[in-house]
């Protein structure tokens, strides 16, 4: 029982980090588009946002399995 | 296409060498998941075991010995004991009994075949934990796995013994480390030889990649002090690529030395105490009495920053390492797809069929993880180097 509902906090943490990388990626993607000079610095930036909101699910994950 | 095909042959030659391996008995995908991210005490190239330094200490003393003489089976089970001492699956564990005769104790014959070594040795879960065993001569003997520092937390514990051994991470990071010494140590001689001149050889592949941190992490994040942390930044992230792209050798070794949270700790403390020690009093202030805003606001807020403070390096060790292990377990699922689809070698038509599908899905996955590891190099570098601008940032109010 205590595994399933584990599975299962995993499972909303990894549904909300992915609508956060989602995001970032569809804006990136715009912003490219809008200036692609700028792709190198949005880039960087794109992949710095993608593991700071990947820190707050990993966090999610562990705690979902230790707890 | 030539080259491609010649692996894609060896890789089913190797996975039907795998499946005789394995032979009957239920299979437990995700107990050879564990066993194949782990340490161990053998190097193990293709089906060959080299054998490495074991120093072990528990309460009878200090052993130090070659892992060579467990005279190793394949899968990295040993048919000898030595001072209690047995190999299990490529991991050193102990025979908790005392009354077990200490020197070299032939368990198995050395003709065995490599099931029969395989099934000498049990494992059962209780209660969650993985339990060992062998029976020997009609006794019964439970073996003790290495003390580890986690507190039960992960599983481990204090046990009977210590391993300090030279194992396959330890090897493994010897061996890029001196790797990234003389790698870098020629190309700076190449640079003091031909000034002036465009890069040649491999000058030319490491160049384009100093210069993308250099430009794209340490400039913007460090601002004008970024010389005194290049140095740090690049043995990160030099360091973390060197093991990552290591780890992904298929058939040697299968080092998960960045898929280790001891190493990633150890990476985490450096960025977090390098963080630290040169954060300048506009830093405490932010962290300890935020300014500009009421004082009740900062009885909450002291505490966040506080936790924040200690939470930045933690998430560093957690996503490398959570990264890197979750690319090693898919590839091991994949193949372990054969021998649930052959279930354990009772159809064996199933398990070729499998075959296929799953070298071809490995396969892609490996590309993923060239790309997963160079991304995770990456965002260690640039939050480290975000955390030491944050930290150095001078006021200017």
């Amino acid at each position: 029982m205590t595994g399933t509902l584990a599975a299962i906090g995993a499972g909303l943490a990894v549904i909300g980090a992915g609508i956060g990388i989602g995001n970032i990626g569809a804006k990136a993607m715009e912003a490219i588009a809008r200036q692609p000079e700028a792709v190198g610095d949005i880039r960087a930036n794109m992949i710095l946002m993608a593991a700071l909101i990947e820190g707050a699910a990993l966090v999610a994950i562990i705690l979902a399995f230790f707890v | 296409m030539k080259w491609t095909s010649l692996l894609l042959i060896i890789s089913l030659l190797f996975s039907f060498n795998t499946v005789q391996a394995e032979g009957d008995g239920e299979f437990d995908a995700a107990a050879t998941a564990f066993h194949h991210i782990d340490d161990a005490n053998v190097f193990s190239i293709g089906p060959w075991s080299i054998p490495l330094p074991c120093i072990l200490k528990s309460d009878d003393g200090w052993n130090v010995f070659s892992s060579g003489k467990f005279h190793i089976h394949g899968h990295g089970n040993g048919t000898m004991a030595i001072d209690g001492y047995v190999l299990n699956g490529g991991q050193v564990m102990k025979i908790k009994d005392s009354s077990f005769p200490k020197g070299e104790v032939q368990l198995l014959a050395e003709t065995a075949s490599h099931d029969d070594v395989h099934h000498f040795y049990h494992h059962k879960k209780v209660d969650g934990k993985t339990k060992y065993s062998i029976d020997f001569q009609g006794k019964h003997y439970d073996l003790d796995v290495k003390s580890t520092l986690d507190g039960g937390f992960l599983g481990g514990g204090i046990t009977s013994f210590h391993d300090f051994s030279i194992t396959k991470n330890v090897i493994s990071m010897i061996l890029m480390s001196l790797l990234l010494f003389f790698l870098f140590r020629s190309i700076a001689k190449s640079y003091a030889r031909r000034e002036g001149q465009a890069p040649s050889g491999i000058q030319s592949l490491i160049e384009p990649i100093f210069l993308f941190i250099q430009e794209d992490v340490s400039k913007p994040f460090l601002g004008h002090k970024w010389q005194k942390f290049q140095p740090f930044l690049m043995c990160l992230f030099f360091f973390i690529l060197a093991l990552n792209l290591f780890g992904q050798i298929p058939f040697f070794g299968g080092a998960n030395v960045t898929g280790s949270l001891s190493v990633t700790m150890v990476l985490a403390l450096f960025a977090f105490f390098v963080t630290n020690l040169n954060g300048n009093g506009h830093y405490w202030e932010h962290v300890f009495w935020m300014p500009g805003i009421p004082a009740w606001v900062k009885l909450i807020l002291t505490p966040v920053e506080i936790m924040g403070v200690l939470m930045k390096p933690l998430i560093l060790m957690l996503r490398l390492f959570a990264n890197i292990t979750a690319g090693h377990i898919v590839i091991t699922i994949f193949v372990s797809l054969i021998f649930i689809f052959g279930k354990s070698g009772d159809l064996p038509g199933a398990a070729y069929g499998a075959s296929i599908g799953s070298i071809i899905l490995g396969l892609f996955m490996m590309a993923i993880e060239l790309l997963v590891a160079f991304i995770q190099a990456f965002v260690f570098t640039i939050l480290t180097a975000s955390y030491i601008g944050a930290a150095t940032e001078e006021s200017h109010h």
